[in-house]
């Protein structure tokens, strides 16, 4: 009797020595950082999750006009859109990135990562993520964010003819139930800031907004101003855009996510920032966004 | 001679009992132990406690995610109510003898067919959206309220099919017995077969009950921020994972209480009725 | 020379279980204040004729009177028949999530209409002239097996029914347990309440029944006073049964 509790001891203590040792040999994973300024940036040298090609990440369904090439490969359903077409503001971005980082657009791949993914401990299964996701202090302690690629603010959508369509400051918000998008930073921002008397609902997915919209449950729907314009534009008759604001000073920022100390950030960051000043994201921006000009902004 | 051999052996039998039960607690606590050094000292572990078990997050959104949590909690004590009602309604209807009874029999067996085979989140949706959308005057749009008619819907065919198997359990004999006293069918149900039959399936009502709870966080597909939603949202916008356990804090917390409450409960019926002593 | 309606009379019972016949024509009459035992071996129609009385089992044909109203017939109100019948089982039955008090006063309460006062009272006598009044409180299964049988009895007597069927009421009990139940059930006959009792126990059947009937694979074959049907069977079929039960040493 007391052999056997004996031998268990044993066991268990030399496997938990075991475990002990092998901390010291941990970094097999991560591959060290490229070093210093003079970075080599060629596709060769990268340290890509498939040596030679880039796999970029995106969620499932991805919308419009992020994304505005129709179904096809894992991308299927009728609102959905395949980001390998390289239509839709994000798909052209990162077709644009990639191109500015060296990689052919067949040396492209995509992966469908659902948002709660993307910052899951341990390897991913991306070298970047792009979802319009806004870059925040608290989440980049988790993720490296690349140079932001986009500014945005967040607008209203309502049912024309409801009393919310007259609202032209943050406070006539207050007394309206509003709704918000689970993995936007708008939810904060309505609790925070604009204080409402009735608790905002949080959906899962935009379409879930849009049925309680239409269901009279909610009053007004959140979400970034293009998506605002693509809701009025198509998918919620009678509905229009009650007004624009930004969730943070100068409006959301939006950055590509990658991997907390990820190898690529420097090189991704080069290729955005170079986007950036030669003005092709400015142009992608015109091309696949509408503008936001002619849309109050709510104070 | 014999006597003292066998007070020896009685002896001998007793310190054998103890001391392998000692030996199995201390192997028990030696492999959990282990399995914690394992974990703990794994390469990764840093990162993994922070993304699920950050100190400072849980401390952040503890208040946040408790008060959502009292949502939940409203919301499974009205349904557990009219559940644990209509469920016992339909359990006697299903079980109304005789070819005349034999349509309402066939609706009880169509509903519990029926709801037990549903999803549960397609019939919140369809309630919380599909309802609204109607425009019937009179009849509530609030997700909450829809959504929770849902889960009753539900519940109610799974909960009738244990209070049948408890009814069914109760000997025939008992029957026979309340009837020769010249009581109804309906006074023999109240008074005698449903008391045992409730008696006997207290564990089971329970796993049901605590299933409920649970299921309450589907309501926030509707969007009602509930615990896990509000942790869904505190998880996104910090990109961590904690918040999703300070929610499951919340739910254990209240299904410990539960489990004794009827342990307890189940034990005072014991030992009121039955003859004492173990075998 | 009595006037009244015999207790209880049974004309030509039929009943099958499916393809199976049990009763095959049974013809019986108990005049009020008799006490009939039915013997027989298992499975010979004892308690099956005994829960076609008591309306349990519907038969297939014949009929049933008690008290001169025919029960077999459409349109009876059964709960009210049953009233006037008790029956003690030989598995007891007890209610066993109701204290002793509960189980007696729930078909006064129920049944008859009595409030919980007066049901209480009443059967606080019945109990106390059984020698059970201490155990109002208890909970069956804390009794033992003969003070649960006497709580049946008592319990069967509480709806003031007129006619008693006692099936087997002792198989189930210790030995020892025996003979305070059938000292509750001497008592009940030399009160003068109708009894039909199916039983094993013969020298019983001989001190207290006025009339024995034998039954055979559900043929009522012989019938008569104790001291003929015992000392001196016609039947064949009866000899052979009662010789089986002296060789059991069970008489």
């Amino acid at each position: 009797m007391i052999n056997k509790l004996l031998a268990v001891a044993f066991v268990a203590l030399a496997l938990a020595a075991s475990g002990c040792g092998s901390s010291s040999s941990s970094s097999s994973s991560t591959p060290p950082a490229s070093s210093g300024g003079a970075a080599d940036c060629s596709p060769a040298s990268l340290h890509t999750l498939t040596s030679g090609k880039l796999t970029i990440g995106t969620d499932n369904p991805a919308y419009s006009p992020y994304y505005t090439g129709g179904p096809g490969h894992d991308w299927s359903g009728k609102y959905n859109n395949d980001p390998y077409t390289g239509k839709g503001f994000e798909a052209a971005v990162a077709y644009a990135v990639a191109e500015k980082m060296g990689f052919t657009k067949d040396q492209v791949t995509w992966a469908v990562t659902h948002f709660d993914q993307s910052f899951a401990p341990g390897p991913k299964n991306f070298d970047f993520y792009l979802a319009q996701v806004s870059i925040r202090p608290k989440r980049a302690e988790n993720v490296d964010f690349s140079l932001p690629y986009y500014r945005a603010n967040q607008a209203v959508v309502a049912l024309k003819g409801t009393p919310i369509t007259s609202a032209t400051t943050l406070a006539d918000l207050k007394q309206y139930k509003l709704g918000t998008q689970v993995g936007t930073t708008s939810y904060d921002f309505i609790t925070g800031t604009i204080q409402p008397s009735q608790q905002p609902s949080a959906f899962n997915t935009t379409n879930d907004a849009i049925h309680a919209l239409q269901a009279g449950q909610i009053d007004g729907i959140v979400v970034d101003l293009p998506t605002a314009f693509y809701m009025t534009a198509v998918q919620i008759p009678k509905s229009t855009v009650v007004g624009q604001f930004p969730t943070s000073p100068g409006g959301d920022q939006w950055g590509l996510v990658m991997t907390k100390d990820s190898p690529l950030k420097a090189c991704v960051d080069k290729a955005v920032s170079a986007l950036t000043a030669d003005g092709t994201l400015a142009k992608l921006q015109k091309t696949w966004l509408s503008d936001k000009v002619s849309t109050p902004v709510l104070q | 001679m014999n006597g003292a051999n066998g007070s020896d052996r009685a002896r001998r039998g007793s310190l054998l009992q103890i001391s392998s039960v000692w030996v199995a607690v201390a192997s028990t606590v030696v492999v959990f132990a282990a399995l914690a050094l394992i974990i703990v000292n794994a390469p990764g572990w840093p990162k993994v406690k922070h993304a699920f078990f950050d100190p400072a997050e849980f401390r952040a959104y503890f208040g946040t995610i408790g008060h959502a949590f009292v949502l939940n909690i409203k919301i499974f004590l009205v349904a557990e109510v009219l559940i644990l009602t209509l469920a016992m309604v339909l359990a006697v209807l299903r079980s109304l003898p005789g070819p005349v009874f034999l349509p309402i029999r066939l609706l009880a067996i169509g509903y519990t067919d029926l709801f037990r085979g549903i999803p549960t989140i397609l019939l919140v949706l369809l309630f919380g959206f599909g309802i609204p959308t109607l425009q019937l005057s009179h009849v509530t749009r609030d997700p909450v309220y829809l959504g929770a008619a849902a889960l009753v819907v539900i519940y109610t065919a799974y909960v009738s099919e244990v209070y049948r198997a408890g009814i069914d359990s109760v000997h025939p004999s008992q029957e026979a017995a309340a009837r020769s006293l010249g009581l109804t069918r309906g006074q023999t149900m109240q008074t005698v077969i449903l008391p045992q039959a409730v008696r006997r399936v207290i564990p089971p009502l329970l796993n049901d009950f605590i299933g409920l709870q649970k299921d309450t966080a589907l309501i926030s597909v509707l969007g009602p921020v509930e615990a896990l939603q509000r942790a869904n949202l505190g998880s996104a916008s910090e990109f961590n994972y904690t918040p999703y356990v300070v929610a499951a804090f919340f739910f254990v917390l209240i299904t410990v209480p539960q489990a004794r409450l009827t342990d307890w409960l189940i034990a005072r019926d014991r030992k009121r009725q039955m003859a004492g002593g173990r075998v | 020379m009595s006037t009244a309606a015999p207790a209880l009379v049974c004309t030509d019972v039929h009943k099958s279980f499916g393809k199976l016949e049990v009763l095959k024509g049974i013809d019986l009459s108990v005049d009020e204040h008799e006490v009939i035992c039915l013997i027989g071996a298992s499975g010979s129609g004892k308690s099956t004729l005994l829960r076609c009385i008591n309306l349990l089992e519907p038969i297939n044909s014949g009929s049933i009177q008690v008290a001169g109203e025919e029960i077999t017939a459409s349109g009876v109100d059964v709960n009210q028949v049953r009233r006037g019948i008790g029956i003690v089982f030989q598995a007891f039955n007890l209610f066993p999530h109701m204290s002793v008090m509960g189980n007696v006063t729930l078909a006064p309460r129920k049944v008859i209409g009595l409030s919980r006062s007066q049901a209480e009272a009443e059967a606080l006598e019945l109990l106390d002239r059984f020698g059970l009044a201490d155990k109002r409180n208890e909970y069956p299964d804390r009794l033992s097996g003969g003070q649960q049988q006497r709580v049946a009895i008592v319990r069967a007597l509480a709806t003031h029914p007129q006619l008693m069927l006692l099936d087997e009421v002792t198989s189930a009990l210790d030995p020892e347990l025996v003979a305070e139940v059938l000292n509750v059930i001497r008592e009940l006959a030399e009160g003068g309440m109708t009894m039909l009792i199916a039983t094993h126990e013969m020298g019983f059947a001989r001190d207290i029944a006025r009339r024995v009937c034998f039954l055979d694979e559900g043929v009522l074959l012989e019938q008569g006073p104790p001291e003929q049907i015992f000392s001196s069977p016609r039947e064949e079929r009866t000899q052979q049964f009662l010789q089986r039960i002296i060789e059991a040493g069970r008489m």
